[in-house]
């Protein structure tokens, strides 16, 4: 049932999507005197100087692991609260609830700009600045109605009857939802996990303004490439194309997750 | 820095957010009391009592906010102005 | 939600811990946002109370009228050509085999990249010195120079849009085509029905919920874009590419105008409140 040109789009589309991380792949081999002299479609020579100074540089490498830090914080705290409330909206009315998933909405509508001041004074007074725990809780406010929203989509889909079969066979609630109920979203938890993962990985404001040294993520180290003697280019290029690795890992993992399908019965 | 001195609170705008919390549980007690009924109003939408006091409320902030850019006038007309609407809404949207 | 759904109020306790994680890193914030809209803040312990000033000067500020209009027509530029575009992709991208696994990897990594390294990515890839894409247009005789043409910056940023969100429109709508059972499908051959009554009466309609969330999250996303433009133009050439987000964090952390960037901040959230109300509601109803 498919036309025969949607491959030439599809091909289109993706060499438009790679040309420009080409050309940073491109840029990270070479020196920056190579890249401001010269241009090359493809590099005239390899070399990897530009990746070695990131790996043996701990400002640079530390940047990589604090980022990933609090992007597994976020992504885990966000699932685990979203869980129980995707369960419930799911499940059962009560007063409010629309009100209550439309206003979880609202969060994630809020831009970052809005909060950047009231944050920065708030994890200050209570002494979170400049900790991990600090950018994963501020990434909550858009991750966790994202979750809450996919996670029930995901529960909606599995009939009721399941849940009252497991309660007639003598399953308690939380064995239930553990032992049976979990593994039938597990498409679902991995899909939340992973926009939850990526939202937290590419947001840089909030990050780098509730961080300073200890927790600085990788995206703020970036911009320190900006020096004196000019754009450090092929560095830069470097650590950039570093920040797609761990990303496209996850992708690589949650694609069976995403060709599966899912509808989101309601909205 | 004190924990709630950074929040800078006033009187004004703390009556204004315990109003608020006081609005939301009066429709809480109301709504166990007497639960709404889903209808079709003046608005372009079917509405419950709480879906109306939302669209109320939003209604009147852009009242408010109108009034602020587009007049000179004091702002208690405008706020009047707005809880009219807000009541206009709950009552007929 | 269907009306079938047993009424149980204890469901309040599931929905708890969500409860207190968003209210406070958002109830808190919004309140002192709110404070600080109505004060003039000098100093720690030193603020005077100014009402409805701050409002007064935002809402008359030409600048933040031009951020608005240009923040309208790029979001509509936005959701105009990606969701399109996006359900195309997912049209058009293999059912299952390791061609759907690659197609699927390489589409997504645009999305996994940092928003101040896409903006660096563009701002090389643009460049007429050193850029893939500004060399060769400038190979071309095309006179193009982000950074100093206005017209340019703002179709590289929407370019730079396109190509960082428009898969993630297209791995939904892929998911949700993934999800229609293949006797939908039988049952338009049977029928011969073309391939656009397909699309409009089978697949358009099982794709509605996740196409709600691609909406929305476009929607609200481009209406807040800031880090990308940021790194790409800085806003500029003059105003060119400054959005809402820019213009807030410019008055917020530039000049540290607190209750000035409180008070737009309180209007920008009111406007994206109700577009959002408008859409999700318009989505929900069918028709």
């Amino acid at each position: 049932m498919r036309r025969k040109h949607s491959w030439l789009v599809l091909a289109v589309y993706l060499l438009f999507t790679l040309a420009p991380i080409y050309w940073m792949l491109h840029m990270s081999l070479r020196s920056n005197l190579a890249i401001t002299s010269t241009f090359a479609w493809i590099p005239e020579s390899l070399s990897l100087a530009n990746y070695a100074t990131i790996f043996t540089d701990p400002a640079w490498y530390g940047g990589y692991v604090n980022s990933i830090i609090y992007v597994v914080l976020n992504t885990i705290l966000s699932v685990a609260v979203a869980l129980p409330a995707a369960y419930a909206f799911s499940r059962y009315s009560f007063i409010g609830d629309k009100h209550l998933f439309f206003w979880l909405l609202t969060n994630r509508m809020t831009p970052p700009a809005v909060f950047l001041l009231p944050f920065f004074q708030l994890y200050t007074a209570i002494g979170l600045m400049d900790t991990h725990l600090a950018v994963a809780l501020a990434h909550m406010v858009f991750n966790v109605p994202l979750a809450v929203w996919i996670l029930e989509g995901f529960m909606s889909a599995v009939p009721r009857e399941i849940d009252e079969t497991a309660y007639i066979d003598g399953y308690s609630f939380p064995r239930f939802f553990v032992r049976l109920f979990l593994p039938l979203i597990k498409a679902g938890i991995g899909v939340t996990a992973f926009f939850c993962f990526m939202f937290s990985w590419v947001e840089l404001l909030l990050a780098r303004t509730l961080t300073s040294v200890d927790a600085k993520p990788i995206a703020a180290t970036m911009t320190r490439t900006v020096s004196a003697a000019g754009m450090d280019w092929g560095t830069l290029a470097a650590a950039g194309v570093l920040t797609i690795v761990p990303g496209a890992l996850v992708i690589y993992f949650v694609r069976h997750y995403i060709a599966k399908g899912f509808a989101m019965g309601r909205v | 820095m004190s924990l709630l001195s950074w929040m800078a609170w006033t009187p004004p705008v703390a009556i204004f957010f315990v109003c608020i919390g006081l609005l939301l549980m009066a429709m809480t007690v109301w709504e166990l009391r007497s639960p709404t009924v889903a209808r079709k109003g003046l608005l372009p939408l079917v509405t419950t009592r709480g879906d109306r006091l939302f669209i109320g409320l939003l209604a009147a902030a852009y009242v408010n906010l109108a009034w602020t850019g587009l007049t000179d006038l004091a702002q208690w007309w405008g706020a009047g102005l707005s809880a009219v609407a807000l009541v206009a809404i709950m009552r007929y949207g | 939600m269907s009306a079938t759904k047993p009424v149980n109020q204890r469901a309040w306790w599931f929905v708890l811990p969500v409860l207190v994680s968003v209210a406070f890193s958002a109830l808190v914030p919004l309140m002192t946002i709110v404070n600080y809209s109505v004060q003039d803040i000098l100093g720690p312990d030193q603020a005077v109370f100014v009402g409805m000033e701050w409002y007064k000067e935002i809402l008359r500020d030409p600048d933040l009228h031009g951020a608005l209009y240009r923040q309208l027509i790029f979001t509509a530029a936005v959701l105009a050509i990606e969701i399109p575009l996006g359900i195309t992709l997912a049209l058009a991208i293999p059912e299952r085999g390791w061609r759907a696994s690659l197609t699927l990897v390489l589409l997504a990594m645009p999305l996994l990249i940092p928003w101040n390294v896409v903006g660096t990515i563009w701002q090389i890839f643009a460049r007429g010195d050193i850029g893939l894409l500004g060399y060769v247009l400038t190979q071309l005789g095309v006179d193009y120079n982000y950074s100093q043409h206005p017209t340019d910056a703002w179709v590289t940023v929407l370019v730079m849009d396109v190509w960082h969100w428009t898969p993630l429109v297209a791995l939904l709508s892929y998911a949700a085509l993934r999800a229609i059972p293949e006797p939908f499908y039988q049952a338009a051959r049977i029928d011969g029905a073309s391939r656009w009554a397909v699309f409009r009466y089978i697949e358009l309609p099982k794709m509605r919920g996740v196409l709600t969330i691609a909406l929305l999250l476009r929607l609200m996303d481009s209406f807040m874009i800031y880090t990308e433009p940021f790194v790409l133009t800085g806003g500029g050439p003059g105003t060119a590419t400054t959005f809402l987000s820019q213009y807030l964090t410019q008055k917020a952390v530039g000049q540290f105008d607190l209750g000035p960037a409180a008070a737009f901040s309180l209007v920008y959230f009111l406007i994206i409140l109700l577009l959002c109300f408008v859409l999700y509601n318009f989505m929900k109803d069918p028709q």
